[in-house]
């Protein structure tokens, strides 16, 4: 599928996610983050994204526990900042794919 | 035959208004299946975006007392799953070598043990109940319950906190 985010016309899979991670960049990711009702990013909500995106790239499987354990943010905070499901919707906003795990 | 894929489709075509918005979960039982399923399902739902509560009573308040929640054990009698004769689950060590079989095979699919599990679950925004009848009848206090305990609730502040549509209860 296609679709135009921030102007761009990206590909992404019937649940929104970027399906090309190179196709991401700091505006798509704005323009989800609305789209997600998590509104602006702060510079935490940066930190957490770029490290989430650098665990991709590693082909390390993202979980809860592991974020927790990251030294990056704690689970309280990960929450708080991508409240509503913040590995799900933090994942969406990254341009990465949405983990597939139960924890 | 129904498949993943048409599972998925049926979901998305749930409307938006009859998305779950709480689960309350009641915790009977300690065996290491039934207290790993309350907290996988309740991780789960707040990692979906669902308010969780989990409500622990009788021998579900292990899951939740310091000194028993890191030793919970996998019984190997009267299960009728498990791929040997009864009689021999019932042998002395048993227990012991299924239980740190599973906590094993556990620890490599990256489950937390019990006490971090549940503090996850704290910490992710879940709330932690024990039951006041059960309470009373093991003689224990609150000093004796994990620090983030929310509170000790009868079973009527359970249902109060569980009224509002969209909750669901789940007895396990």
């Amino acid at each position: 599928m296609e679709a135009t985010i921030a102007g761009i016309n990206v590909k992404v899979n019937e649940e929104g996610y970027l399906t090309e991670f190179s196709q991401w960049n700091e505006d798509i990711a704005k323009e989800i983050s609305v789209q997600e009702e998590i509104g602006e990013l702060t510079e935490k909500h940066w930190t957490v994204l770029k490290y989430l995106q650098n665990q991709f790239e590693n082909e390390i499987p993202l979980t809860i526990r592991k974020v927790g354990k990251s030294g990056v943010t704690d689970i309280k905070e990960f929450y708080a900042l991508f409240p509503g499901g913040p590995l799900k919707k933090a994942t969406k906003i990254a341009g990465i794919p949405k983990p597939v795990g139960c924890i | 035959m129904t498949t993943l894929e048409a599972v998925q489709n049926e979901v998305k075509t749930v409307k938006k208004d009859e998305k779950i918005k709480k689960i309350c979960f009641i915790l009977s039982k300690s065996s290491m299946d039934s207290a790993y399923a309350a907290m996988v399902m309740a991780n789960g739902a707040r990692m979906e975006g669902i308010e969780a509560d989990m409500f622990f009573t009788f021998f579900g308040l292990d899951a939740i007392t310091k000194k028993k929640m890191t030793d919970l054990h996998q019984p190997t009698v009267g299960n009728p799953s498990f791929p040997f004769p009864a009689m021999i689950g019932g042998l002395p060590g048993m227990e012991a070598l299924v239980t740190s079989q599973m906590k094993k095979e556990m620890e490599r699919l990256d489950m937390p043990p019990v006490d971090e599990f549940m503090e996850m679950i704290s910490m992710s925004g879940g709330k932690i109940y024990a039951c006041k009848l059960a309470m009373d009848m093991f003689k224990l206090k609150k000093e004796d319950m994990v620090d983030y305990l929310d509170g000790v609730l009868t079973i009527g502040d359970f249902y109060a906190r569980a009224a509002g549509d969209g909750t669901h209860i789940i007895f396990i």
